[in-house]
């Protein structure tokens, strides 16, 4: 067994801020990541950092924006953390050599974004977060922090007392990819989750294969809850072929988005008769499948984003890195045809129910980044605020872990003080299939273990239970392969639970998600190798897919109302005076119970007030 | 298809405490699961054999742990293509429809992660960003030469991250500003000098094709000494870490060993100039005077 102060899982943007924070504490960290740090999805991140760093802005506008942006969903305690810390996180990266571009007078530049009120939105050219991410990890090196990389983090231990506010984090069980070997890590002051996005759920997605909802899907097995997973942002231009982005920026610069037959339909057909194409990633990516189901999308399937009239020297000079990606992943040439583009799904703006110190309501159990929901986004995320809730976030939770005082939060986490229980009317039996039957890819908390179990007996217990189910999944000679059960979720969440949701759809998904549910019971590896086994991380990866598609389809099918990025047919409206809550699941005896808890709109010096959210 | 590890399917034993219902209704199950598998792989076949148009890999195989695999072989895929298709996207296919043991790296799908460098009809490129139609058949696909190979494409990078660390690779300066809001000031031209360096992905394909480091397991390789022109021409580390940096990398087995093949250059999925940034790296060393092997 290995044992550290404390254990980072992930090691992106937020997992390597917080292992070197939790270092500037003095804390013995490591880092526990199935990618070695520098192939991590941050890298992938183009637009750039928020952050108010020059007269006439401040942090105080930048909440504003924010909550307006999260459509008055985001806990306004966490969205002014996020607005007051960034501009000293954001300027730590430029003391770390980060590359950012520069202004004539030699400072980093800054540029519009949507939603903003000024341009803040600090960047390296198209590739703010491949910057970010190895300016990030050269100070890992630096400090000479520990990795474990390309090690699978499968389940905590936790202990098992009744309420999840009871319970301690004791560490982690991992898989070491090259060996196969199954080991526990004990942590001896906290875990903090880092593991990303869950983009995986869906067919389509610019998220990375990787991106699996590991973290958040094994948190909420060991009794953190899930908040607002209905809150799903789909980017209105990916390539059709691999969902591969195609920056905000090229309509920015004026790229105009065209149907089947020519006609620029953003205002033709009155989506968004003052912004046009500019208009919010929401209201763009209803638009494109609005023209695909009314039969005017090219090919059944997609539209054109046309950048032609730009000028070659123009793009070349602003938006270099998207022909590159036009021609390598969708085998176009932006500067002699239009691109074919399509949403995709993008970002995830609920996930683990943390605090602004980004602490969960079990003891020791900490997440941050995009796999935590503290909330800064609420409802809907503004484009270059995701890489300051990495820094600022994931800085904080390392600094907490490793004991550093801080000031206590005022965001509550768990079932305490002002929260109501919910329902939802679902066709089909919810959570575990089969429990007790079968104990396949279990996760969560190691039972049994004893009241009196030592934190390292606890994780051990967890270390033979992973074991067995590793042995389980191996020995089996038949049965159904994940590829299999993946690709029907995601195909269904793609198809019912998209940008469009409503209500019969909805719970075909359910009945497709309780479908796949029973066939994985029945899942097999077919490699039996333990070097390198990819086929058994896939089929780890698959059981927590199905655990996410679920707690996203029931938030939305309970959410009776139109808010941020989720819309739904029967609703039209947002309804302040019932839904100014956040929804929660939290995984009780292997079914999800859902769960409300108001936002907190009363920041620092003012009142959040819900206003229409028009630009 | 793939010729993989034959199947031994035995009966499963029931355990004797569970009860003769429960027995049914697994059995049940497992056949339901079986249809649903054997169905996914007839139709797999069935589009392999309908589609216009197919593309034939030919793809290594090796695993030290799997009796057949243990001498490497290759193994023959036809894959239904469709426009836009890339290598990667290929393997995918393969492995999904195919042969589930089918191993290989990769994450972004879209040349940022560095994952996926392999070595495809005899040169080293990004899966991800390498078109099924840019290339002659049969696709040959390799893992990256002059590496261990671990399994399948997988290949052991550990040297390669050894390399990359030990060229000091992280920002020093003795001039920081004293306020933490307070930032460094740095020329446009000073950054757009380092912005190709900053570029690089650590995907290995530039130390795969240098015969050098194929020769020298100690030299630094071209990587590493980009990692390296990346702080030493950044102008905010100062001269005194400039002077500290060319020391570094004039040392044995730096800067000095490359030949100017140029092979690094060419197999760069990021397009860095990586031999001029050598050249340019060992002229700043003759300039400052200092000694050379």
């Amino acid at each position: 067994m290995y044992e550290h102060d404390v254990i980072v899982v992930g090691a992106g943007g937020a997992g390597l801020r917080a292992a070197i924070a939790a270092h500037e504490e003095g804390a013995d960290v490591a880092i526990v990541s199935k990618l070695h740090p520098v192939r991590s999805h941050t890298g992938a991140a183009e637009g750039g950092i928020n952050a108010a760093l020059r007269e006439g802005d401040s942090w105080e506008d930048h909440a504003y924006d924010t909550m307006k942006g999260s459509d008055y969903l985001a806990d306004a305690p966490a969205a002014e953390t996020l607005c007051k810390d960034s501009p000293k996180e954001t300027i730590k990266l430029e003391h770390w050599g980060m590359a950012f571009s520069r202004d004539d007078d030699g400072r980093v530049s800054q540029r519009p974004f949507g939603g903003l009120s000024f341009p803040r939105t600090t960047y390296a050219g198209a590739e703010t977060g491949h910057q970010l991410l190895h300016t990030m990890y050269e100070q890992l090196v630096k400090r000479g922090i520990k990795v474990y990389d390309e090690w699978h983090v499968t389940r905590l231990a936790v202990s098992d007392e009744e309420k999840p506010e009871d319970r301690n984090c004791h560490g982690i069980v991992a898989y070491d990819v090259q060996t196969g070997q199954v080991e526990g890590f004990r942590a001896r002051n906290g875990v903090i989750l880092a593991t990303g996005g869950l983009g995986q759920v869906y067919d389509h997605t610019t998220n990375a294969v990787a991106n699996t909802g590991d973290g958040v899907a094994m948190a909420y097995r060991a009794g953190a809850p899930m908040e607002d997973m209905e809150f799903i942002q789909f980017h209105p231009t990916t390539l059709p072929s691999t969902g591969v982005l195609i920056t905000e920026g090229v309509r920015g610069e004026g790229g105009i988005l065209y149907n089947e037959d020519g006609e620029r339909f953003m205002f033709e057909y009155g989506y968004a008769n003052n912004l046009g194409e500019l208009a919010s990633r929401d209201v763009v990516s209803r638009a494109e499948l609005t023209e695909v189901n009314e039969g005017r999308g090219i090919e059944d399937e997609y539209v054109h984003l046309d950048m032609r009239h730009l000028g070659e020297e123009r793009i070349i000079d602003r938006l270099e890195n998207i022909v590159h990606l036009s021609e390598d992943f969708e085998g176009v040439n932006p500067l002699e045809a239009p691109m074919p583009v399509k949403p995709g799904q993008h970002y995830a703006m609920g996930g683990i129910e943390t605090d602004e110190n980004g602490e969960t309501c079990i003891s020791g159990l900490y997440a941050a980044g995009e796999c935590a929901c503290a909330s800064v986004h609420g409802g809907n995320r503004l484009g270059g605020n995701a890489l300051p809730e990495l820094i600022v976030f994931g800085k904080r939770a390392g600094h907490h872990a490793a004991g550093k005082d801080m000031e206590e939060a005022e965001i509550t986490t768990g079932k305490v003080g002002d929260y109501e229980l919910g329902e939802v009317d679902s066709p089909v039996e919810l959570g575990e299939a089969g429990i007790g039957e079968d104990a396949v890819a279990d996760g969560g908390t190691a039972a049994d273990a004893g009241a009196s179990a030592s934190g390292a007996d606890l994780v051990q217990r967890a270390v033979e239970d992973e074991r067995e189910t590793i042995d389980t999944l191996l020995e089996r000679e038949d049965g159904i392969q994940q590829a299999e059960i993946r690709e029907r979720v995601q195909k269904s969440m793609t198809r019912n639970v998209n940008v469009f949701r409503e209500e019969s759809a909805l719970k075909d998904a359910l009945r497709d998600i309780r479908e796949a549910r029973e066939l994985y019971q029945d899942v097999f590896v077919g490699d039996k190798s333990r070097t390198f086994n990819t086929d058994l991380l896939q089929t780890l990866e698959t059981r927590n897919i199905l655990d996410i598609a679920e707690a996203i389809t029931l938030g939305a099918l309970a959410r009776n109302e139109f808010r941020g990025a989720h819309w739904r047919k029967e609703y039209q409206e947002r309804r302040d005076e019932e839904w100014l809550k956040h929804t929660m699941l939290s995984w009780n005896d292997g079914r999800p119970e859902l769960w409300y808890k108001p936002v907190i709109l009363e920041g620092e010096n003012k009142t959040y007030e819900p206003k229409i959210r028009s630009y | 298809m793939s010729t993989q590890v034959p199947e031994s399917v035995e009966e499963e034993s029931t355990t004797e405490t569970a009860s003769a219902g429960k027995q049914k209704r697994d059995a049940k199950k497992r056949e339901r699961a079986e249809r649903v598998q054997e169905q996914r792989e007839a139709e797999a076949a069935e589009k392999a054999r309908s589609a216009d148009d197919t593309f034939h890999l030919k793809v290594f195989r090796y695993d030290p742990e799997v009796p057949e695999k243990q001498e490497p072989r290759f193994d023959d895929f036809h894959v239904p293509y469709k426009q836009g298709m890339t290598v990667l996207d290929a393997l995918m296919w393969a492995r999904d429809h195919y042969d589930s043991s089918l191993t290989f790296r990769h994450s972004c799908r879209q040349a940022i992660c560095g994952s996926d460098a392999l070595f495809v009809n005899g040169s080293q490129r990004l899966g991800c960003k390498t078109q099924l139609s840019d290339l002659s058949e049969p696709i040959r696909v390799e893992p990256l030469p002059h590496a261990d190979v671990v399994k399948d494409l997988v290949v052991d990078m550990e040297h390669f991250y050894d390399q990359m660390e030990s060229v000091e690779p992280y920002f020093q300066t003795n001039s920081l500003p004293d306020g933490e809001l307070d930032e460094q000031r740095q020329t446009r031209e000073n950054r757009e000098k380092v912005k190709m360096s900053t570029r690089c992905i650590w995907c290995s394909a530039c130390m795969s094709s240098c015969n050098i480091a194929a020769g020298d397991n100690e030299y630094l390789g071209p990587a590493a000494i980009n990692k390296a022109y990346r702080f030493a021409m950044d102008e905010r580390e100062g001269e005194d870490m400039k002077q500290r940096r060319l020391e570094i990398l004039e040392q044995e087995h730096g800067v000095w060993r490359c030949q100017t093949q140029f092979s690094c250059t060419e197999v760069c999925p990021k397009d860095i100039p990586l031999t001029e940034h050598i050249q340019e790296l060992k002229r700043e060393a003759i300039k400052n005077n200092l000694k050379f092997w």
